[in-house]
């Protein structure tokens, strides 16, 4: 026998769980600025989480799937990315959302039960939340075809959880990519469980990340709890893919340090020593550890990210809760672009039965 | 009927850049009907893409191209190779522009050869034009000749919405028409009376509108007077069109290729009941592909709604 092919998977570290550097920092990281707004908007990522499961637990909010743990994965995703790149996300990455732009109105409007949450101000291309696992792989796919069709230096990246790449859609969209050379992204959030299925149980495949090599395209594993890694591990990636080098498969590890949703009982299926040990590499207190120890931060300044954050987020609140709700006719519109006869009989009887007072 | 679909195909790649063709051999081999036939050689590869062998990639594929500035005309090889793709087209594709409030939206066609007839392989013949009927926010749509395929094909692609266009394969070679290629398009959400009658009105689509002229043909003969409509678009569904007729005749037969249970011949006869009973003078008859797996190739005629099978029901219904 011969062997024909061959593999390996790299991992990539910046930041040890002490905040210290364990490789050279990359240019970025160099700058106090872009660390500490790195550190700003996982805070806030994080402020804005447990404020919306605690709107969940009151009644103010619908099913609410939480990002806790994820921040440094999804702002580094955020920060590697330009503005005028693709995003198609799962529905948990709000860290990469509010770095493009999405405003914590527009993400409490669409869990609060009204699609116009989907309407982004900024971005306008980005696709919107996406509830059918792994659908949205092959979105990107499209997208990124669209911007190798037309000649335009864009990407996109697309998001799925490590559940999700058991999906034949994820084979198809890494398949494709591979194939044509596309400039996508694949970001896996292996954060350990599937609701109550860990990774273990979900395929035989030491890594996620070597899910790419079936596909003919590299795959990398990144530590999902480090900002920087994450950061300059999608970087480089967005960079070779715009240059047309093709798509890459990162996997970030991280954990689930919530619920899967707030409809869901972790403690059911979880080891409560392992959500204790996954604590202790939680990406934000990681991050404030270096810019501690960079003599860039400090306690008071913690404070008053603290306190901003949390006028920010009632702000958003309150204009979440002050958004009027959409009457009956917004099941009709926007469902074609010219809406056909028989659905204007329908809109003129669910405007007669509204189950609101003004419900139309 | 091939040919035209091909000459519309050509006709908008030539006036619109958007306009992209993607399937499986759709370039190269011009498609396994050749309903792509020369556009890879006028349009380029990058405008005439082969994709890989998946269905699903087709359709997800295709809403992330049309949400990023182009037109994809997607062919699925056959029908009955669609039901991978219907995630996409249920879940995303139809309802893009609803969800994001019109921010996004999916001016997609997805082709694929309808029905039988053409003694094809197993999963190659089957009418599952019901499945796409029950999703909001998409059309679907059904030509019976060249002409209309040609006209019908040019509004789907200029649609800014998502259209299924369900091609009735053994249309493809059997039927043969002069259609100018005047880039001119028919109408969508509008039924076609071919045939004006005031004894029965007989309301169908696809391979069976030929059929069913056939039967009015014969019905003449013995003194019956069939109204022939096209419906075309089956979804959503030109009601004033068949409602109208129905009050002219009094008499409705429903004929069509895919299974009768739950088809949309259930639809119109639906439609009649609530809007036209009063002008029925008769009950409402319909006949459909058996509620079966569609047959191999040696039973596939006896599936088939017949000339035979359709003039016995207007007989029936004139008796009634």
């Amino acid at each position: 026998m011969t062997t024909v092919a061959d593999f390996s998977i790299g991992y990539v570290r910046i930041l040890d769980p002490n905040g210290e550097l364990q490789a050279e920092a990359p240019a970025f990281a160099r700058d106090p600025e872009e660390l500490l707004r790195m550190y700003r908007m996982m805070t806030l990522a994080r402020a804005f989480d447990a404020k919306a499961v605690n709107l969940q637990r009151t009644g103010q909010l619908g099913t609410y799937a939480p990002c806790l743990g994820h921040e440094a994965t999804h702002v580094g995703v955020g920060a590697a990315m330009r503005a005028e790149d693709v995003l198609a996300p799962v529905y948990r990455e709000i860290g990469t959302q509010m770095w493009r732009g999405v405003t914590m109105r527009e993400i409490l409007v669409y869990w609060g039960g009204d699609e116009r949450g989907n309407d982004f101000a900024v971005p306008r291309g980005d696709f919107a939340w996406c509830v059918p696992i792994a659908t949205q792989t092959l979105h990107a796919a499209g997208a990124a075809m669209a911007f190798k069709i037309k000649r335009e230096p864009r990407c996109a990246v697309a998001y799925i959880g490590d559940g999700g790449t058991s999906e034949g859609a994820f084979y198809e969209a890494m398949n494709l990519a591979g194939a044509r050379a596309l400039p996508v992204v694949f970001v896996v959030v292996n954060n350990g469980w599937a609701i109550s299925v860990p990774v273990a149980a979900q395929t035989a495949a030491k890594t996620l990340a070597q899910k790419a090599i079936a596909a003919g395209i590299p795959g990398i594993q990144v530590d999902g709890n480090d900002v920087l890694a994450v950061r300059e591990v999608v970087g480089r990636a967005l960079e070779a893919a715009r240059g047309g080098a093709g798509p890459c498969l990162i996997e970030a590890l991280t954990y689930r340090l919530s619920d899967h949703t707030t409809a869901d009982d972790a403690s059911r299926y979880r080891p409560p020593g392992e959500v204790r040990e996954a604590w202790l590499l939680e990406p934000l207190l990681r991050l404030r550890r270096h810019v501690e120890k960079a003599g860039i931060w400090d306690e008071e300044r913690e404070r008053e990210l603290g306190l901003d954050c949390a006028r920010r987020i009632d702000s958003a609140v309150a204009d979440y809760l002050a958004t009027p709700p959409q009457n009956t006719d917004a099941m009709f519109d926007h469902l074609y672009a010219r809406l056909p006869r028989h659905l204007i009989e329908q809109r003129d009887t669910a405007r007669r039965f509204a189950t609101k007072p003004g419900g139309h | 009927m091939v040919e035209a679909i091909a000459m519309a195909h050509g006709w908008e790649m030539q006036q619109d850049d958007a306009v992209v063709v993607i399937g499986q051999d759709v370039g190269q081999n011009g498609g396994v009907f050749r309903a792509t036939l020369g556009l890879r050689e006028r349009f380029g590869a990058d405008r005439v893409q082969d994709t890989p062998l998946a269905e699903a990639t087709i359709a997800g594929m295709a809403v992330g191209m049309a949400t990023h500035g182009l037109k994809p005309v997607a062919e699925i090889q056959f029908m009955g190779f669609l039901y991978p793709a219907l995630d996409q087209i249920v879940n995303h594709m139809s309802r893009m522009r609803h969800r994001t409030r019109g921010r996004l939206h999916c001016p997609v066609v997805m082709r694929m050869p309808h029905g039988g007839g053409i003694h094809a392989p197993e999963h190659h013949s089957e009418s599952m034009e019901t499945i796409l009927c029950h999703v909001p926010g998409i059309r679907v749509v059904c030509p019976s000749s060249p002409a209309r395929a040609y006209g019908l094909l040019l509004a789907a692609i200029r649609d800014p919405d998502p259209v299924m266009f369900l091609e009735p394969a053994r249309l493809y070679r059997a039927v043969r028409q002069d259609v100018d290629d005047d880039g001119r398009a028919l109408p969508l959400d509008q039924a076609f009376t071919l045939r004006e009658g005031d004894d029965l009105s007989i309301v169908t689509w696809g391979a069976m509108t030929a059929e069913s002229l056939r039967a009015a043909a014969e019905l003449e003969g013995e003194g019956i007077s069939a109204e022939v409509i096209d419906l075309a678009t089956l979804s959503p569904l030109d009601g004033a069109t068949i409602l109208a007729s129905v009050a002219k005749t009094g008499r409705l037969l429903i004929v069509h290729e895919a299974a009768r249970n739950v088809g949309v011949g259930a639809e119109v006869a639906a439609l009649v009941a609530e809007h036209g009973l009063f002008d029925l003078l008769a009950p409402i008859r319909r006949v459909a592909g058996f509620d079966t797996v569609m047959p191999l190739y040696k039973l596939e005629q006896d599936y088939i709604p017949s000339v035979r099978r359709i003039v016995d029901a207007a007989r029936s219904t004139l008796a009634d």
